[in-house]
């Protein structure tokens, strides 16, 4: 008999949480080191431009320097992925988006810093500039940069699942729609830092504000040419990060490269306006979706086009423009699928992986046109979705391979919740209902670059005080990482979460782990925590077992003992069982790791998409429109979200509420808009809004209720069955508020952000309706053919366009059923366990569906 | 770089230090008291990250000149707990998810303090409007509204208990 959980399911303060409210948890730029230097950028005032010259002379002899650096310090390129090395910690020959960094200033105070980089002079010679993907598309002279497809075509992809054409031809209907979702960025309120020194052993050593320590460890290996093992990186606590301090910056290696010539301590941190330029955010995407469909509301097939403006670097831009085509599959069941994407440089901050990664752009039009289609063939949205759920535990059209798929339950709780059968076409005018679903990855399921190592690794100390320190290199970003590891490792050795001591995001001290991106850490970092701890258990049961005379098996581990299951009274308390085991072996040290299991899907492009598991959710949104203003609020958001196993329901309603609150500032009134300057002042592209005064984002006063249910049904691969919350219920809400100002007003809005003017602009217009008509004419890459899995194929592209054969039938029943993927034990009986206790929220409890 | 002096009682205790007399609040706070609980996010006013009481009353201590403040009563985020005992707002926003990354919080805190110094009973919308000038960007702001409430009720009850005995 495995015991009742007595961690995992029960609502608790995070692990890190005291620190939090004390004002103890050090920020990146808390930190202050003696004879600490302090650095500052002179950055491009020009979008696009040739450096002809940079004299530092007047800024060296000025007051407090202590260095200048300039592109000449740093010969080698660096990126996050291995095809993108394409930044420059400081610019050489070209700057390629206004505020690109030309010259690094070192000196004893921020403000001599600061002066003295105004005295550096910089000429320039002025490039044209690319404003937009259309433009990109339309000047192949001259190169941002001098790699990628084409002229200034980054990365263009084609994939094709089975034959589309022929199954849009066959189908009923075609609907076909153009969406665009505009740019916007993370907004993290802790601005990025970075501190180097060198330590007491003569090592460079860098804290920093990263959610990814290990690659940044290998970026600076790299543009420095250090062996890795002279490094180290250390991860601050992340003051928010959604993905805006994923990649390597080139604050980061300055610094480094700094702090290894003056001797000193160098400390770097970003303004608010510097880091609208470091972005990294959304991608503004243009769409194009061909979804043929029956009459009966059966999807037979869609074909995708997206058109992403990158801006100036490829940071993970490779890995974006898959994004937007991988996910479409994995909610509702595609026969047929093709999928083409071109992502574009331009002349802007670059942009990169923000919450939801490339998929958000394309939920919204998948999960709009949804609701168009439902309001053509008359049919209920929520049936339209329904009637066609992805298959648990099935293949995808792409090969993706799904685990447990609770988008049913989901669905029904937000319909059941909001009233929405009564509610949908029946409000009166001016107030409306809309639904949404969405999917997303409980972890990437290849590294960003390729080798066979795991993914993340824990290794845990016990020693004879009882204490059971952990190490891991996770990272700490505000999502819980350090108390799921917690979390985990206590529920089985039967200790509290508060007794273990953590360390966690340390390339000298902690094993790998990739990092806090793709909403990875709880299943991988969770894996190998519990490894690492059933294997402690393991050790700690035999020497308990011989002392006490009573099989390991019978023994049971809670509440700081180890005792046995039929005679509680006979045992022994946590720490003797250590001290047991420690005599009887000597030092006690374990280890864990995880590597996910291998992806089906072989062909050129399936790297991107496949996950250990997916989760789902589903909202239903509920608006008030001013029909004589446009004026929009958003009333009330139900939200659904399969979580498999909420492992602190506290920190799982606030991941989902969280989600809920940046979806509606990406709905509502977030973008990165861009504008140009006039030609007198160069016709440089900057940024409308860099500052949060005027990049706008919800307040307290534009928040909704939120009612929040959770749908669990563990998970096999996840720990304690449990899957991602990070990302995930962000994804529906964006369409859900479209298509709840279509209910309302009955006029489209296919864009994002839904403004009032916008809304006001469709009412006017002949065709009700605000967005994109045309997507441009691309010149795509030959196809990658893979049949699907219902038509024979082995997961590989064959050599030819896929033979004709006959229609699949659209609907679950075509879902190729697979074994279930072996993973880490679950607790097959816990279903029964867990919470019974509301989800800590004394007005507005979350609710607990169990299957 | 010539310095002013500058008195101030903050968390309770008398500190004198000679500054720069451009600084700013947050900036003798955190760069002269190394008081880092007090965080910065805007440069503008407009995150409230770095909020504290000034004399009781929140403000945001970017946008306030060091000078100005010569003989007030400061309270950081470091001066709310009452020797090792949390103060039962920070107890609530530790136990009911209202911390996530904790950056804003330092900032809530001190102006959920303010609100309920003066507002013991303070409604939903209350807490909401007083907060209105704190970003957060993780939780959605619904759990620090609890926090809030929770805290409201835990210090009724001392008070209750007080008027008891």
């Amino acid at each position: 008999m495995t015991p009742p959980l007595r961690v995992v399911g029960k609502p608790r303060r995070r692990v890190d949480g005291r620190a939090k409210v004390t004002g103890q948890t050090l920020f990146a730029d808390d930190l202050s080191f003696p004879r600490m230097l302090y650095c500052r950028f002179l950055r491009s005032p020009h979008p696009h431009a040739k450096i002809l010259s940079v004299d530092t002379r007047r800024a060296a002899g000025a007051p407090g320097v202590h260095a200048v650096l300039t592109g000449a310090d740093f010969p080698i390129r660096y990126g996050i992925l291995p095809v993108s090395q394409d930044e420059e910690p400081l610019c050489r020959d070209r700057v390629r988006m206004t505020g690109d960094p030309v010259a690094a200033v070192i000196a004893t105070t921020e403000s001599e810093a600061s002066s003295a980089a105004e005295l550096i002079e910089v000429e320039y010679e002025l490039l044209q500039t690319i404003a937009d993907p259309l433009e990109a598309l339309a000047t192949a002279e001259p190169r941002i940069h001098d790699y990628g497809d084409h002229g200034n075509v980054h990365k263009a992809v084609a994939l094709e699942f089975g034959d589309v054409e022929q199954a849009l031809a066959a189908s009923d209907r075609i609907f076909d729609d153009f969406f665009f979702y505009e740019g916007n960025t993370h907004l993290a309120l802790e601005q990025h830092a970075s501190v180097a020194l060198l330590d007491r052993d003569g090592k460079l050593c860098l804290h920093s504000s990263t959610q990814t320590p290990h690659y940044v460890h290998r970026a600076l290996a790299r543009a420095l040419d250090l062996p890795p093992h002279r490094i180290r990186v250390i991860a601050t606590p992340n003051g928010g990060g959604f993905g805006g301090k994923t990649d390597p910056f080139n604050h980061e290696i300055v610094v480094a490269k700094a702090a290894m010539l003056t001797g000193r301590p160098v400390k770097m941190t970003l303004t608010r306006e510097e880091v609208f330029y470091c972005h990294r955010g959304r991608h503004p995407v243009l769409m194009h979706f061909r979804t043929g469909v029956n009459n009966d509301g059966s999807i037979m097939a869609m074909d995708l086009e997206t058109l992403l403006d990158g801006g100036a670097y490829g940071s993970y831009g490779v890995a974006s423009t898959f994004y937007t085509g991988a996910l479409q599959t994995v909610t509702y069941h595609l026969p047929r699928y093709r999928f083409r994407g071109c992502r574009t440089f331009t002349n802007k901050p670059p942009c990169g992986p923000k919450r939801g990664h490339g998929t958000p752009q394309p939920r919204f039009g998948q999960e709009v046109q949804l609701d168009k289609i439902a309001v053509a063939i008359g049919k209920d949205p929520a049936d339209l979705r329904l009637q066609q759920l992805a298959p648990a535990h099935s293949l995808t059209a792409n090969w993706m391979q799904l685990g447990t798929v609770g988008l049913r339950e989901c669905i029904e709780k937000v319909v059941d919740g909001s009233g929405w059968r009564s509610k949908w076409q029946k409000l009166p005018h001016g107030r409306g209902i809309g639904l949404a679903c969405s999917s997303y990855l409980c972890g990437a399921g290849l590294p960003i670059y390729w080798n066979a190592l795991p993914h993340s690794a824990v290794q845990l100390k016990l020693d004879r005080s009882g204490l059971v320190t952990l190490f891991c290199g996770a990272t700490e970003v505000g999502q819980g990482s350090d108390d799921v590891l917690a979390g985990v490792v206590a529920e089985v050795l039967g200790v509290d979460p508060d007794d273990i001591k953590l360390v966690t995001g340390d390339t000298d001290l902690t094993p790998v782990d990739l990092g806090s991106y793709s909403s990875r850490v709880t299943l991988m970092a969770g894996n190998a925590a519990i490894q690492a701890a059933e294997r402690a258990r393991s050790i700690l049961a035999a020497a308990v077992g011989a002392k006490l005379g009573i099989p390991e098996e019978s023994l049971v581990f809670a509440e700081s003992r180890v005792f046995d299951a039929a005679d509680p009274g006979q045992g022994v308390s946590f720490q003797d069982a250590v001290i047991l085991a420690e005599t009887a072996n000597g030092a006690l040290a374990t280890i864990g790791s995880y590597t996910p299991p291998p992806s089906a899907a072989k062909y050129k492009g399936g790297g991107v998409g496949p996950s250990p598991s997916y989760s789902y959710s589903a909202a239903v949104v509920e608006v008030e429109v001013d029909p004589s203003t446009g004026w929009l609020r958003v009333d009330r958001v139900w939200i659904a979200h399969d979580i498999g196993r909420a492992l602190n329901p506290v920190l799982v309603r606030g991941q989902i509420e969280g989600g809920v609150y940046m979806a509606l500032g990406e709905a509502l009134m977030e973008e990165s808009a861009m504008r140009r300057l006039p030609p007198r002042l160069s016709h440089a592209l900057v940024h409308k809004m860099p500052s949060m005064l005027e990049y706008k984002s919800p307040t307290t006063l534009e928040m909704p209720d939120i009612v929040t249910y959770l749908v669990e049904d563990p998970e096999p691969n996840g720990p304690f069955g449990a899957k991602e919350v990070g990302q995930g219920p962000l994804l529906p809400i964006m369409p859900a508020v479209a298509n709840a100002v279509f209910d309302a007003v009955g006029v489209r809005v296919d864009e994002v952000p839904i403004t009032p003017e916008k809304i006001l602009r469709a009412m006017k217009n002949s065709d009700r309706r605000v967005g994109p008509t045309k997507f441009p004419a691309i010149h795509w890459p030959e196809t990658v053919h893979v049949p699907p899995p219902w038509e024979g194929g082995d997961g590989k592209a064959t050599k030819d366009k896929a033979p004709k054969s006959n229609i699949p039938l659209a609907g679950a029943q075509t879902g190729v059923s697979v074994p279930q993927q072996a993973g880490v034990s679950v607790p097959q009986e816990s279903r029964t366990c867990g919470t019974d206790t509301p989800v800590c929220a004394p007005s507005t409890p979350a609710e607990v569906v169990r299957k | 770089m010539r310095t002013v002096p500058l008195a101030l009682r903050v968390n309770g205790e008398a500190v004198e230090v000679s500054i720069a007399s451009h600084k700013t609040l947050l900036e003798v706070l955190r760069e002269d008291l190394r008081l880092t609980g007090t965080k910065h996010g805007c440069e503008l006013g407009e995150c409230g990250a770095c909020a504290v009481l000034l004399d009781g009353k929140p403000v945001l201590s970017c946008l306030v000149l060091a000078l100005e403040c010569d003989g007030a009563e400061v309270v950081t985020v470091e001066g709310l707990a009452h020797e090792a005992r949390l103060d039962p707002l920070q107890e609530a926003f530790a136990d009911y998810g209202a911390t996530q990354c904790g950056y804003c919080t330092p900032g809530f805190l001190v102006t959920a303090k303010a609100l309920l110094d003066e507002k013991p009973h303070a409604t939903r919308g209350e807490i909401s409007a007083a907060l209105s000038g704190n970003l957060c960007r993780c939780t959605g702001y619904i759990q620090i509204f609890e926090a809030v409430e929770q805290a409201a009720a835990k210090i009724a009850d001392a008070r209750e208990d007080e008027v008891e005995r």
